[in-house]
């Protein structure tokens, strides 16, 4: 649905995907890989207004928790109800209804900003 | 890499890695923290079998005439001496405050094993010679010797008794001495999960053909990461966290194991008048009301007051949300209160641990 080629990424493994004025926002199948077994998202409220790079969201696995971070600055307009009862999508298809929130893009300039999957792959090689 | 040449490995570690194990710094220890996930491990125990190596934890032998004597002194609980019986206790400060936990074995009444938590083992070893002259007692750290492997789960003794025969008619809370692949050991029907289990103990250079022939029965191997699940869920203290030497046994949910009728022992004044005092805060479970991970340090708030905080949290697959953690005395088990988790105030009903109450 959000395949890694057509996305964007930040170094801390979330990835952003033009859909129209928003951006979908997910996390990588390296990051769920590493986090492993999703228990629970606390998915940001529609209508917060984030900045890019700011912390609003969380994913918790049974060890640990994960904070994600904006890629893009805008207004959640959209989260993904379905992982409240099955948070494991996340694992399952994190590049498809694994998706966690929807911005809508106040600066679009800044999504071109971010890293390509070549170039987001060269820093999980490192 | 340099984190693991600084960091100690057991003998088991190649074979843990093998399996896939995911290794991690655990007070200094390589150890695998899970393998193909925390959820199917966990599963694996509640229903099945699971093994974990915990060779890591160490093994102290006590010796002499008066080994039993000692223990006695040593130990706020009463340690039973007939053949083969093991006891759980804790090894307090003179103020009475927790140093460690173990569990002591008596293998004859002039020997005893102790087996304690393996960031506690140089502290405790250290405090048991400290008191040994008295006693005349000869105290040995073995544990650099030793290897352990935790088999844990409804079929787990079923497992075993195929490699090691006799081994269901050992009483819960017993040792016997074994003879496997050549060399001497000992079983014992212990665990840190909540079911039914064994932990065998072997030299070193024994223990991986054990890890093969109980991989090649079936036996899954699991990893840290389900281990403290399993045990949170049996209501188990993980020490260094739920327990430290500012906390008495009484405070830490712990009072059964301290017999104020025995005649001495190190602590027993202190927790005498300091029972008598009474205790601002102990150690009690809590579960969510709602979705959320809790986690050690999260503060606990009733009627919008700070009441307490949270020493060990995780997602239970039996029922979500667990934690436990100091909570003010005043206030009672079946409260509802609120964990802050991520600056967010999630609703969470006071219990008494254990969560979970199975076969043991």
């Amino acid at each position: 649905m959000y395949n890694e080629e057509n996305c964007r990424f930040l170094k801390t493994h979330e990835w952003a995907c033009k859909e129209g004025e928003n951006a979908v926002v997910g996390i990588s199948n390296h990051a769920q890989e590493e986090i492993s077994d999703i228990v629970f998202v606390d998915l940001p409220k529609v209508g917060r207004v984030v900045k890019a790079g700011e912390n609003c969201c969380v994913v918790e696995s049974v060890k640990s928790a994960s904070e994600i971070y904006a890629p893009v600055s805008g207004e959640i307009v959209a989260v993904n109800d379905a992982l409240n009862g099955d948070p494991a999508l996340v694992n399952r298809e994190p590049h498809g209804n694994g998706w966690l929130f929807k911005i809508k893009m106040t600066n679009p300039a800044e999504y071109d900003t971010l890293l390509d999957l070549a170039a987001y792959k060269a820093t999980i090689q490192k | 890499m340099t984190e693991t040449c600084t960091l100690k490995t057991t003998a088991l570690c190649e074979a843990c890695k093998q399996a896939g194990g995911k290794m991690v710094d655990f007070h200094g220890w390589l150890l695998p923290v899970q393998y193909d996930g925390i959820l199917a491990e966990h599963k694996a125990v509640r229903e099945s079998a699971g093994m974990f190596d915990v060779s890591h934890m160490g093994q102290i032998f006590v010796e002499g005439p008066k080994a039993w004597e000692f223990l006695q002194y040593i130990a706020c609980n009463n340690i039973k001496n007939g053949p083969a019986e093991g006891t759980y206790f804790h090894i307090l400060t003179d103020e009475g405050t927790i140093i460690d936990d173990a569990i002591a074995f008596c293998l004859s009444q002039e020997q005893f094993l102790v087996v304690v938590n393996a960031a506690c083992v140089e502290t405790d070893f250290n405090w048991l010679k400290k008191h040994a002259e008295n006693f005349g007692v000869t105290v040995r750290n073995e544990s650099d010797n030793w290897s352990m492997l935790a088999i844990q789960g409804p079929k787990a003794v079923e497992v075993v008794d195929q490699i090691l025969p006799g081994v269901k008619d050992l009483p819960r809370f017993h040792i016997s001495p074994l003879t496997m692949f050549g060399t001497d050991g000992y079983v014992t029907r212990t665990g840190y999960t909540g079911e039914d289990g064994v932990e065998i103990m072997l030299p070193n250079a024994q223990i991986t053909e054990l890890w093969d022939v109980l991989k090649q029965l079936g036996v899954k191997p699991c990893g840290l990461g389900a281990r403290d699940v399993l045990r949170l869920e049996a209501g188990y203290l993980l020490n260094g966290e739920d327990a430290n030497p500012t906390k008495t046994p009484y405070e830490a949910n712990c009072g059964w194991v301290v017999k104020l009728t025995k005649e001495n022992f190190i602590g027993k004044d202190a927790l005498v008048a300091k029972k008598a005092a009474g205790f601002k805060s102990r150690l009690i479970g809590f579960v969510l009301k709602t979705a959320g991970v809790p986690r050690s340090g999260c503060k606990v708030f009733y009627e919008g007051k700070e009441v307490g905080y949270l020493t060990s949290g995780t997602f239970s697959p039996l029922y979500k949300g667990i934690a436990v953690g100091y909570l003010a005395s005043e206030i009672p088990a079946g409260a509802d209160t609120e964990i802050e988790i991520h600056n967010r105030r999630v609703p969470a009903q006071v219990v008494k641990p254990p969560f979970y109450k199975n076969r043991v």
